[in-house]
């Protein structure tokens, strides 16, 4: 049953060629077997899991289902599920048992999903290679010597290793992209607002935004149909319908205009990667595109941007974990000096330290104009460099990542090595548009992903130009050694 | 732009964040790191250019003046620290 | 040498919204501990804040009444600190761009009337309440409070006594509670004041160093503190020290202000717009739904109350303090249907003498306006005597009842029968021959003498005007 896709599972349970119970339980016998492995769980939460399958069987039996009803699907640990331990990834939320679920869980539990657990992630959501989880790192089932890419580490190794058909993820420079073109699967980041962030354990929140991932396109259809939509308890949702986008994946691309920023093929992306990139813009001619180079000049100032504006945000956010009303409390604190640095500083990983004292540093007095405001500023020509781009073509193209999965520890040393395999994918967030990974081909044995970025709120547009050329291709259907089975 | 481990420490306890004494260094070398790679962006022009702190261009929605809560206390303390009577303990705070 | 004080306050109005700024969770008062407290006032992992739109109104109404601009587009911040009543480890705020800007309000002070300069008013979130009672070493934290709205009013440094400040805060403080957007209870903490206070050489034009004083929960406080203060800093200052820049807390027991150095550590509060919400717009359709719904305000009403009743100024002034006074003496005035001045005299003097007596306020008052209007009509219609009226005042105060049955029932109803009062004066001259020799002799001042024993002979009720004149009769 794990070979199918999700929309083929669908189609499975509605036919009544298995149950939802049995199809639950195929798939936490395989997390069982196959995760330990590659620790894509932090948790595992098979009694709901089953609860909701018998659920969900009565509900097909009496023909109330909807596309999801009985699909197992994980979730990022990222996202607040209630009575569930939701940990971000952190120790510092090890103890935390979220007493509510986050919209998107609601959302999927409505629709009558199955949730089969939480997700591995990197702490906090900061990381491109998910070794700063407190869990311990991802294995990339492709090869577990290298990296699933981070932060959605989990969701993409568990969905490549056919361990759940869909996972979401959240996205703040990369997070769903970047770990869907390491892991071979596919990925989309909606527009911000698209996606009620409610729930979703904040990172940098004029960034982050939650998404689909899955296998094809047509999966993360009918994913980004259960999560989008207006939600009055985040302010930066935005009302507005949701098309169906299901029905859009089948439009032709005769016409569609192509851009390849002429930025996103220069110095640093490995050569094997541009070839691909290219041959799949090649099946896109084929497909009716045109294709054009573009210019977005203002890209290479899109990371030390976002490594001021994320921080700043996230030591903010992050302020809250003090060890008073949940969350990790160091033991016998002397003083309220004592209990607020040992309990943080017990609860933080590295790398998270790092962030909260950068963005600190970045917004102190003295600082702030020169760091945070620049930034801010840049944010606006690097927005401005899209928006100018759409007038000229529909979809941008490129590549994911500057280059395939990397091993373990070959980053880890270097902070700003790290942060540079977001390239491609930074600038998205910083205008807030939506943006997909899928699989385009193989490098050194490892999956390559190719983005596409659209204008904004265009999701059903992105799926559909992925969609046509997964119809065209079986990138997407290459599975990991090993795991077959 | 090179951060001294003073400064780490200014930095560290603005955010109250323990980093211990033989991290620091290590704290500073990456700090200054990053910091000299965002140095970059004072090199370009932004003089007319608004700040963007959000990626749509919209306005705050305002919510009815309706009470929507009700008391969810125990649930809520049921993962906490420390409570005692309902309240949040802390070690005492001195005015 | 002579010293100029400077003072600029910064008062915390809770706005009297029913939910919280930033949460649908009730602001009630006096729950018990963190019951009120909701996910969002919590600040636990992944939650939201969406704006209370009634909270948006309560501030551009406050903003029309001080004749303030309404910024079109505002901006919440964060400013981040730790406390652990600060339950996010920020407070969302307004920083460089309030909602409210410029405005102004006229005081008068000793028959001098003055305008203080508003620099702003923003709208922000209240922080819980620290409970240091001891819980074995700990303190408690109840967050009820956080997220309450709160309209921060901040002034000019335009006052230059306590005298002026507290004249200040009364005339905001009366004026939140006619806007109906606070109400204005200080003991719950709905209204809060922190006082900057400095000194300069009189003459000179460079502000002093300033401290904070902060917490100032009652106008008698405010006073007490910044006079505290003043002469703290003279002190300082004429013995050749520096005052310098720092937070106080004013200590109502010891009567004394002192440093508070846990809050002085470098603060750095890395304000920074809010990314969770957005940008608050304010349309001019808003502003004039907004404006429809003023009440006339404190200064409107002192006027009009001059030009429609014939009072003093300082009758208008007392009568518009409060709306809930104005309020009452209008009624009075209306359900009397008798003279403006005589109500007033009734309200300001005899009820507000009783009011005071019991500590009560004018909404709080045993006797409401159409009773004391009965008896007011009473006196209008010579039925009793303003002496008997006081009298039948207590009687309606501390047993109840309405003036026409306690007048009936006592058997109070005024003579006017000018027999019955010319048989009485014909009495009490008979019985007094040596007396009224001597009044016939010149001697004037025992006319007094004869209308007191007229008045005890009946009991007070006699008209005191007709007793006069028939009493100025029979004695000639």
């Amino acid at each position: 049953m794990h070979r199918k896709t999700l929309a083929e599972l669908a189609a499975g349970l509605e036919r009544r060629e298995f149950s939802s119970v049995e199809l639950t339980q195929a798939h936490l016998a395989r997390i069982e077997r196959l995760d330990p492995a590659l620790n894509s769980f932090i948790t595992t939460t098979p009694e709901i899991a089953l609860a909701q399958a018998r659920a969900a069987d009565e509900r097909l039996a009496k023909g109330e289902a909807g596309p999801l009803t009985g699909i197992p699907i994980a979730q990022k640990d990222i996202f607040c599920t209630k009575g569930v331990r939701t940990s971000c990834g952190s120790r510092m939320l090890d103890s935390f048992v979220s007493p509510y679920d986050a919209c998107v869980v609601e959302r999927f539990n409505a629709a009558g999903a199955v949730m089969l657990g939480k997700l591995n992630m990197d702490e906090f959501a900061m990381g491109s290679s998910n070794e700063t989880s407190y869990y311990g790192p991802v294995k990339n089932p492709w090869n577990t010597a290298t990296v699933p890419g981070g932060s959605s580490g989990g969701s993409a190794a568990a969905v490549a290793a056919r361990l759940v058909p869909g996972a979401t993820g959240t996205d703040t420079g990369g997070s769903i992209r970047q770990p869907a073109a390491f892991c071979g699967i596919t990925g989309l980041k909606p527009t911000y607002g698209r996606v009620s962030r409610w729930g979703m354990i904040a990172f940098a929140s004029s960034l982050d935004q939650a998404g689909p991932m899955a296998r094809t396109a047509e999966d993360c259809a009918i994913m980004l149909q259960t999560m989008a939509g207006f939600d009055e308890r985040d302010s930066t949702c935005v009302d507005r319908p949701v098309p169906d986008y299901r029905a859009a994946l089948g439009n032709d691309l005769d016409g569609l205009r192509i851009g390849l920023p002429k930025e996103f093929f220069g110095e640093g992306l490995d050569p094997a990667i541009a070839g691909l990139i290219h041959a799949a813009v090649d099946e896109y001619r084929r497909l009716g595109a045109i294709v054009r180079e573009i210019s977005l000049p203002n890209m290479h100032l899109s990371v030390p941007a976002y490594y001021v504006v994320a921080p700043a945000e996230c030591s903010s956010n992050l302020a809250r974990f003090d060890g008073v009303r949940f969350g990790h409390r160091c033991e016998n604190p002397t003083d309220l000096a004592d209990l607020y640095t040992r309990s943080r500083g017990e609860g933080f990983g590295a790398e998270v330290k790092r962030r909260i004292l950068i963005g600190t540093y970045a917004l102190s007095a003295g600082y702030y104009d020169a760091y945070y405001l620049k930034a801010q500023k840049i944010r606006r020509l690097i927005s401005e460099d899209f928006r100018r781009a759409f007038e000229e073509v529909d979809v941008i193209m490129g590549p994911t990542a500057p280059s395939v999965a990397f091993e373990f520890g070959a980053k880890s040393a270097d902070p700003i090595a790290m942060y540079l395999s977001d390239i491609y994918t930074i600038a998205v967030n910083l205008a807030g548009l939506p943006g997909m990974s899928i699989p385009v081909g193989f490098s050194n044995g490892l999956p390559v992903g190719m983005q596409i970025i659209g204008g904004y709120f265009s999701e059903d547009r992105l799926l559909n130009v992925a969609h046509r050329y997964q119809q065209a291709t079986d990138w997407h259907t290459r599975t990991p050694a090993g795991i077959a089975d | 732009m090179s951060l001294s481990a003073a400064e780490v420490n200014k930095i560290a306890w603005l955010a109250r964040l323990a980093i211990d004494d033989d991290k620091v260094e290590a704290y500073a070398h990456d700090l200054s790191q990053i910091l000299g790679f965002v140095e970059q962006l004072g090199s370009v022009d932004t003089g007319r250019v608004a700040p963007m702190a959000h990626p749509l261009d919209e306005a705050q929605r305002l919510r009815p003046d309706d009470v929507t809560e009700t008391d969810q206390r125990a649930l809520f303390q049921a993962h906490a620290p420390l409570v005692e009577a309902g309240l949040y303990l802390v070690p005492k705070v001195i005015e | 040498m002579e010293w100029e004080t400077v003072i600029g306050l910064e008062i915390h109005a809770q706005l009297a919204t029913r939910s919280k700024i930033f949460s649908g969770a009730p602001t009630a008062y006096g729950a018990e501990p963190n019951t009120q407290a909701c996910a969002i006032d919590l600040g636990l992992p992944g939650v939201l804040p969406v704006l209370n739109r009634e909270a948006v109104r309560m501030a551009v109404k406050f903003g029309l009444a001080i004749g303030a601009e309404i910024a079109p587009v505002s901006v919440f911040a964060r400013k981040n600190y730790f406390y652990p009543d600060l339950p996010k480890g920020y407070q969302i705020s307004q920083y460089d761009l309030p909602v409210v800007a410029r405005g102004k309000l006229s005081i008068n002070v000793d028959g001098k009337a003055l305008t203080i300069g508003i620099t702003r008013a923003h709208l922000e979130e209240d922080a819980g309440k620290s409970l240091h009672e001891d819980f074995h070493g700990y303190t408690g934290i109840d967050l009820n409070r956080a997220g309450t709205p709160l309209l921060e009013i901040v002034s000019e440094p335009d006052l230059r006594s306590a005298k002026e400040a507290v004249a200040y805060m009364k005339k905001l403080h009366a004026l939140v509670r006619y806007l109906e957007i606070c109400d204005g209870n200080m003991q719950e903490g709905s209204f809060r004041c922190d006082a900057n206070v400095s000194v300069r050489p009189k003459g000179q034009t460079k502000f002093g160093t300033r401290a904070e004083i902060k917490n100032l929960n009652s106008f008698r406080f405010v006073e007490k503190a910044i006079n505290h203060e003043i002469a703290r800093q003279i002190e300082i200052l004429e013995g050749g020290g520096e005052v310098i820049q720092e937070t106080r807390l004013y200590d109502s027991v010891k009567d004394e202000t002192r440093s508070m150095r846990s809050k002085e550590e470098a603060n750095d509060y890395r304000y920074f717009p809010d990314p969770d919400l957005l940008p608050l717009e304010i349309s001019s359709g808003f502003i004039e739904e907004v404006k429809a719904t003023l009440p006339e305000l404190p200064d409107a009403k002192r006027d009009r109350f001059k030009a429609q009743y014939g009072l003093s100024d300082y009758d208008a002034e007392v009568l518009t303090a409060s709306r809930e006074m104005a309020d009452f003496y209008e009624t009075v005035v209306r359900e009397a249907a008798g003279d403006p001045k005589l109500c007033a005299n009734w309200v300001m003097v005899e009820l507000s003498g009783l009011l005071n007596k019991d500590g009560l306020e004018i909404t709080a008052s045993k006797i409401d306006a159409a009773g004391l209007a009965s008896l007011v009509r009473r006196i209008a219609d010579a039925t009793i005597s303003g002496k008997i009226a006081k009298q039948v005042l207590e009687t309606m105060w501390n047993e109840g009842g309405s003036a026409d049955d306690i007048i009936e029932r006592q058997g109070l109803k005024q003579i006017t029968d000018t027999g019955a009062i010319e048989s009485i004066i014909d009495q009490i001259i008979a019985a007094n021959p040596e007396q009224l020799a001597q009044y016939r002799a010149g001697k004037d001042k025992l006319f007094g003498f004869f209308v007191g024993q007229a008045m005890k002979a009946t009991q007070g009720k006699a008209n005191p005007a007709q007793l006069n004149e028939l009493l100025k009769k029979k004695l000639q």
